[in-house]
């Protein structure tokens, strides 16, 4: 079993074998399973991210009326002119934002690693689809190698905005969908986790303050540019652009930025942006009554 | 290692909106179900940390009652499930707590009916995983790198024997074992963490056994 992303490359390396591979028979060990069955109930994944787009891009608000309806936005805006950033990776954050406002409305998705950053992985995968025209094995593959990534992270860092901030959500998520984009594209393990690597090194320290408790602002908006992030960071990696300081101690760091984080900026809803005083009003807005926090 | 899946990363498929303290609080109210294996009368729930400080926002409650009604994280039921316990007659309150815990996610489960009641502690570890740190009062310690059995039995002689024989002959390998009492003859927890997943059958088996009161399986 790997337990870092430098035991995961060198695995894959000397075996000659993808990222996505090297998950894919550790998972067939650890749970005992076939091979059929691994990817199988991985394809069903795929199943649910893709309808999730789906849903967000034909338009769904939340409960409380803070978030949806952006992702049709953006469609509607490439579909008329050509973004400045490019079509991909618009498309990219679309899709990103797409997943996200489902996840604010209650519907289904798939934590990826978690709900509140369920839209980087797919949300590339979608859009970076359309360009490398990937076979639906490929596009399985993807989320494999994402997968990987993102279990390093969550072994020896963590995914939990409670406990890490919104890089270890975020942060690790965008980090995951840039050395899949990687693999997909043809590069190989260690662009992977140059990817990844440069990916994190750009959202760490970044906190986790939903305006009243809710996952809807700003995590929609933070999924997009993760998804942004994680696309530059892949073609960076591709290029041959590598990360001075290693994938692992970049992981590492974010650990512990993730430690001294104040616990007022993970997930409590009581600094950062929920306590702006527009976060404040739209959290009396939402339940009627203004929350005593400080 | 906690997480031992690549499913633990990508996955589970939830009602949204957050993984922590919806998919993972329902794991938790789940667990809780599991353990007690009806439905109950009652539910006590506090919630400290985050939990306590958004659990309206994320559905934090209308998670952990969906997993005590035992609804799966992605049962679309789960949105209704305050209304549901209501219906069925069952008691929930709950309680803001402003203690410190050493997770920010952490919830504490008493509940129960006429014949008994359990009380647990869970924590929600991110990504919907969840873990069980304590069961009537005593604390588990568990690596999470296995899968493992809990049972809730009565402090008597050949209770150990008797489980333990049931895995021998299920060639299930033990990697470590813990039985802990409150009080002589009283009641007592055996916690093991074997090698391989267990399947439902083995876990009917156990239950069956002499002075076993109670069998549930964890952190698969």
């Amino acid at each position: 079993m790997f337990r870092n992303v430098a035991e995961l490359v060198e695995l894959a390396e000397s075996e000659g074998i993808s990222i996505s591979e090297v998950m894919i028979r550790q998972e067939m060990e650890v749970k005992e399973k076939s091979y059929e069955d691994v990817f199988g109930e991985m394809e069903r994944n795929l199943d649910v991210m893709e309808k999730a787009i789906e849903d967000g891009l034909k338009g769904v608000e939340s409960h409380s009326g803070m978030t949806g309806g952006d992702a049709v936005l953006i469609q509607k805006y490439m579909q008329e002119k050509e973004p400045l950033s490019g079509h991909l990776l618009m498309d990219a954050v679309s899709k990103a934002v797409a997943t996200n406002e489902v996840n604010a409305s209650m519907g289904t998705i798939c934590a990826t690693p978690t709900a509140g950053s369920a839209g980087c992985v797919p949300g590339t995968l979608f859009a970076v689809k359309n360009k490398l025209n990937p076979t639906r094995e490929q596009m399985v593959r993807y989320l494999f190698t994402s997968g990987a990534l993102g279990f390093v992270v969550a072994n020896n860092a963590s995914i939990s905005g409670a406990a890490g901030g919104c890089q270890a959500e975020v942060g690790s998520a965008a980090g995951m969908a840039a050395g899949a984009i990687v693999e997909m594209a043809g590069g190989t393990p260690a662009q992977s986790a140059e990817a990844m690597a440069i990916t994190i090194k750009n959202m760490l320290g970044l906190v986790c303050d939903p305006v009243a408790g809710l996952v809807e602002v700003p995590c929609v908006k933070r999924n997009a540019m993760g998804a942004s992030n994680a696309v530059v960071a892949a073609d960076m990696a591709l290029a041959g652009v590598t990360s001075r300081i290693p994938c692992d101690e970049v992981i590492d760091a974010m650990y512990k930025i993730g430690q001294t984080m104040p616990s007022a900026l993970r997930e409590t809803a009581q600094g950062g942006l929920a306590a702006t005083p527009t976060g404040r009003e739209l959290e009396a807005k939402v339940y009627g009554i203004s929350l005593k926090k400080e | 290692m906690k997480f031992r899946s690549v499913f633990d990363i990508i996955g589970p498929v939830m009602i949204g909106p957050s993984s922590s303290h919806t998919a993972g609080a329902a794991r938790i109210g789940r667990a809780a179900r599991d353990l007690f294996g009806r439905e109950p009368k009652y539910a006590n729930i506090h919630l400290y940390g985050s939990f306590a400080k958004t659990y309206k926002g994320h559905g934090t409650d209308v998670a952990i009652v969906g997993g005590i009604l035992d609804y799966d994280t992605y049962d679309q039921r789960i949105g209704k499930s305050l209304e549901t316990a209501k219906q069925k007659g069952i008691r929930v309150r709950f309680h803001e707590e402003d203690a410190h815990t050493d997770h920010p996610n952490t919830a504490r489960i008493k509940m129960g009916d006429d014949q008994g009641s359990i009380e647990l502690v869970g924590i929600s570890i991110g990504g919907g995983k969840a873990e069980i740190t304590e069961l009537n009062g005593f604390e588990l310690r568990l690596s999470g790198s296995h899968p493992a059995i809990l049972l809730i039995h009565n402090d008597r002689y050949g209770a150990i024997a008797s489980v333990t024989s049931i895995l021998a002959k299920r060639q299930i390998n033990i990697g470590h074992m813990e039985v802990s009492r409150k009080e002589e003859g009283q009641e007592a927890l055996m916690v093991i963490e074997v090698d391989q997943n267990v399947d439902d059958d083995v876990l009917d088996e156990l239950e069956k056994a002499e002075h076993i009161v109670q069998v549930a399986k964890i952190s698969e």
